[in-house]
């Protein structure tokens, strides 16, 4: 066992490393630069002797390879550098939002999970009955409604009919757990709903196969309890694929909710990642893919250990 | 009878005049500044760094203005945004060669740590603006060429020395960006002021949280007796202008202060009737068309001209004005401010008479003589922002169509247009310029020939030199006539550019926000110190 995670865990590495590779030259060839974006302004008009100091100041006149080099350093160092944009430490600028991101991934996995699990084991228990297809249209719903077209009805649900809108403004749970609510309980269960569409139909269609494997049978025939058979021997075997969609899902959402954090004027990693990519804030975007990879890396990492735990055959393989 | 009807006649003139005086009492206190309360507004764009003296997006002015003073400032109260009155100036005088300007500075002010504002705090500032060290950028230094040094007599009295005469001089210290810092912080950190705030103006620096809000809270020392008004304000950072829209419509913010689209107004004022004001005023922005000298056959005049007269502004601002930014047909100057140019000037401008059919024609003739065949096709650079590129591209090339061209879009991610303008990778491209004041010598010192900003790279000495003549000239009639002289030339003569319409500033707020006046800049009035709720 311990053989296997650190086989998985030293994978990782030269992940990471492709990654940041992929990330700092391909940044590079998109036209544009932070400097000429952020001093052209409104009026569109700057010299060509500013244009050079401050392309200096932020080491752009440097030959890549050296910039890379850099960048690097500072990596195995955990130092991501400061926003270009800006001129803050890359952390200060993200850690708020990644608190925000992270608090909206969890309760929509919540809401996602809540739903899931049960929908699709009733749908899979009653297949072909009428509760089998109320669920199969539920899901399919969710799967056919974007979650920002969701979060545009809620918005224009609260202001034409409550003349209301979730606050503007992030407030930490811990400060004000009711403001926090407010704001965010709307975005978890617009991308929830979607996010538990998928997962509803992977654990029905998952669990249709697993009960008709040998070893349900098997049981039955024993005369074990019905209950018994679907969580201890069903529910557990039929978790694993359903287990995957859900984690992969929950690193998406730490960085891939962009148009519905615009929807809900969240100030998440998903629209850091936008501003980022206008401003051709290259420090901010190197450090953002690599936030964003790590997350999923990780997800994937504590999916192997999982499904090492679930399914024994996997770690003495 | 008769009695009775005089004794009603009586009472209704007497109620009349009862109601007529609690409405005029009313209308007085409803104009009497009330104290109190926290001005919220949403602000599209965020700050970059603090320092405004090296920034150049309203993202910073707005939320962060509160907390400064500039040596002086604009009117207020003055809709066209160009009355220069004192801010931290008390008085000024300025000697009869426009040589020197000397200004009275305000006693008693503080700084938001408790120390006083002197000359020294002036001029400070001025020399990182006018003249910055290696290392610091100043955006703005090449308007003060004219300044050759800033001097601080006593504690109290500012002094610029100019090489040459400058008239704008006056207004161009009115910039809302030269804000007022401590000499003491510059001198040990020339950067500090890009991640600090410490000024002397009506706010106190609470917090920013990043992409989120800006806080400021009443400064109780403000040297300005009775102001500011409010207790504080939220500047909350919102990108999407829908969601700006269902802010002020859910009563989540009072003020967008940059603007609105006309359906954007429309659709407040739909929903939400008196409770919200408009106030509208033709915008110092203007996107102009550049053509690339360079590049045949824009290298002949006779088809800059033409692609001139070929558009119907008047007609096109009528539409137009309903779905975008902009509206007024205009010259080099913003319509109603002191410089603009007279209608009646205005319609001897090629591209610019009423008679679009008589205009289309000499457009036809010009593009004939110059060897230009019917149905020429060309490349049209614009940039990808909807309002108002996008609409005012449809309508240019439509326009050109009529006189025979074959235009073809190429509509460029924004954030990789400014690049392809500096590399002159265009024949012909949406160019764009926003102004802070309406003053020719802030507005057009682009079209100069050897000007960062000449795109379209024209080479033309007389364009220089009548620039540089009304830049100097010291009577006002003189100046006119230059200017105009400067227009013919630059829009009509030579039509290095092309004016398409002049953009439109609309401001949608809380009828609850009083004390706040629209100007044609938004970069303009945001100090708050004059701003009120009413509830």
């Amino acid at each position: 066992m311990w053989k296997y995670l650190l086989k998985r865990f030293l994978l990782m590495v030269p992940t990471l490393i492709g990654v940041a590779v992929l990330t700092f030259f391909l940044i590079r060839v998109i036209p544009g630069d932070v400097v000429e974006l952020r001093l052209a302004g409104d009026r569109g008009a700057v010299s060509d002797d500013v244009l050079k100091q401050e392309r200096a100041r932020f080491g752009l006149d440097q030959p890549v390879w050296k910039q890379f080099g850099v960048w690097m350093v500072g990596i195995a160092r955990l130092d991501f550098g400061t926003s270009m944009w800006t001129g803050s430490p890359i952390w200060d600028e993200i850690k708020l939002r990644f608190a925000l991101s992270l608090q909206v991934a969890i309760m929509a996995t919540i809401v996602a999970v809540l739903l899931a699990v049960p929908l699709g084991l009733l749908a899979a228990l009653k297949q072909d009955s009428w509760v089998d297809y109320t669920v199969r249209i539920f899901s399919i719903a969710g799967l056919a409604c974007p979650s920002f077209w969701l979060g545009i009805l809620f918005i224009l649900t609260f202001l034409i009919v409550f003349k209301w809108l979730p606050p503007m403004v992030y407030t930490p749970f811990w400060v004000s757990p009711w403001q926090n609510l407010q704001q965010l309980i709307w975005p978890a269960l617009a991308v929830g709903y979607r996010y538990s569409a998928v997962a509803t139909r992977m654990t029905r269609s998952a669990m249709l196969e697993v009960l008709r494997e040998d070893y349900v049978r098997t049981a039955r025939a024993k005369g074990l309890v019905h209950r018994l058979i679907l969580t201890r021997h069903a529910l557990k075997n039929a978790m694993l694929p359903v287990l995957t969609v859900i984690a992969l899902e929950f690193a998406f959402l730490i960085g891939g909710l962009v148009v519905t954090e615009q929807v809900f004027n969240l100030n998440g990693i998903g629209l850091l990642f936008v501003q980022a990519v206008a401003h051709r804030d290259y420090t901010l975007i190197q450090a953002l893919v690599m936030l964003v990879a790590g997350i999923f890396i990780f997800v994937n990492f504590a999916m192997d250990v999982m499904y090492a735990w679930l399914d024994p055959r996997i770690r003495y393989r | 009878m008769r009695h009775r009807s005089r004794w009603s006649v009586c009472t209704l003139v007497v109620l009349a005049l009862a109601l007529t005086f609690a409405w005029t009492v009313s209308g007085v206190a409803q104009d009497k500044p009330r104290y109190g309360g926290v001005l919220t507004f949403v602000v599209p764009s965020e700050p970059p760094s603090y320092d405004a003296h090296q920034e150049e997006t309203f993202g910073l002015i707005h939320p962060t203005a509160p907390h400064y003073n500039t040596l002086m400032r604009v009117d207020p109260f003055d809709k066209t945004g160009t009355k220069p009155v004192g801010d931290l100036a008390e008085s000024w005088t300025i000697s009869k060669d426009g040589l020197v300007y000397t200004f009275k500075l305000r006693k008693g002010v503080k700084f938001h740590d408790g120390g006083e504002m002197t000359s020294k705090d002036v001029k400070a500032s001025y020399d990182k603006i006018i003249f910055p060290p290696a290392g610091i950028k100043s955006l703005r230094k090449d308007s003060y060429d004219a300044v050759e040094v800033v001097e601080a007599p006593d504690p109290y009295t500012i002094r610029f020395r100019l090489k040459w005469p400058e008239p704008s001089l006056l207004l161009n210290l009115a910039s809302p960006w030269n804000w007022i810092y401590k000499a003491d912080i510059l001198a040990k950190d020339m950067h500090w002021y890009e991640t600090h705030i410490m000024g002397t103006g009506p706010f106190l620096f609470v917090e920013h949280i990043k992409g989120s809000e800006w806080v400021g809270k009443k400064n109780p020392n403000y040297w300005d007796k009775g102001k500011p008004y409010l207790d504080g304000y939220r500047a909350l950072f919102v990108s999407s202008s829908a969601q700006q829209v269902a802010a002020i419509r859910a009563g989540r913010a009072h003020i967008q202060f940059r603007s609105f689209s006309p359906p954007e107004r429309d659709q407040l004022v739909q929903a939400l009737g008196d409770k919200v004001t408009v106030q509208e005023s033709p915008w110092d922005c203007l996107n102009f068309v550049s053509m690339h000298h360079e590049k045949k056959p824009f290298d002949d005049k006779r088809v800059r001209r033409a692609l001139s007269l070929a558009l119907d502004r008047y007609e096109g601002s009528k539409n137009l004005s309903k779905i975008t930014l902009v509206k007024d047909v205009a010259g080099v100057q913003v319509p109603g401010t002191p410089w603009a140019t007279p209608p009646a000037e205005l319609e001897k401008l090629a591209g610019y008479g009423h008679d679009i059919n008589a205009n289309r024609a000499e457009a036809r003739r010009l593009l004939r003589e110059a060897g230009v065949p019917d149905g020429f096709s060309f490349t049209f650079k614009n940039r990808g922002i909807p309002h108002p590129y996008e609409p005012l591209g449809i309508w240019l090339i439509d326009q050109w169509r009529q006189i025979g061209l074959n235009v073809k879009q190429e509509v460029i991610e924004a954030s990789a247009y400014h690049p392809m303008l500096k590399r002159g990778d265009f024949e012909v491209a949406m160019d764009f310029q926003c102004g802070f004041i309406v003053e020719p010598d802030l507005d057009l010192p682009r079209f100069v020939s050897n000007s960062d900003a000449n795109y379209g790279k024209h080479k033309d000495k007389v364009i220089d030199e009548l620039f540089q003549k009304q830049s100097r000239a010291l009577d006002l009639e003189e100046r006119r006539k230059y200017l105009r002289a400067f227009e013919k030339r630059l829009l009509d003569e030579e039509a290095h550019v092309i004016y398409t319409l002049q953009w439109h500033r609309i401001v949608v707020h809380s009828a609850k926000v009083k004390g706040w006046t629209i100007t044609p800049s938004h970069y303009l009035n945001n100090q708050l110190d004059t701003v009120w709720l009413s509830e």
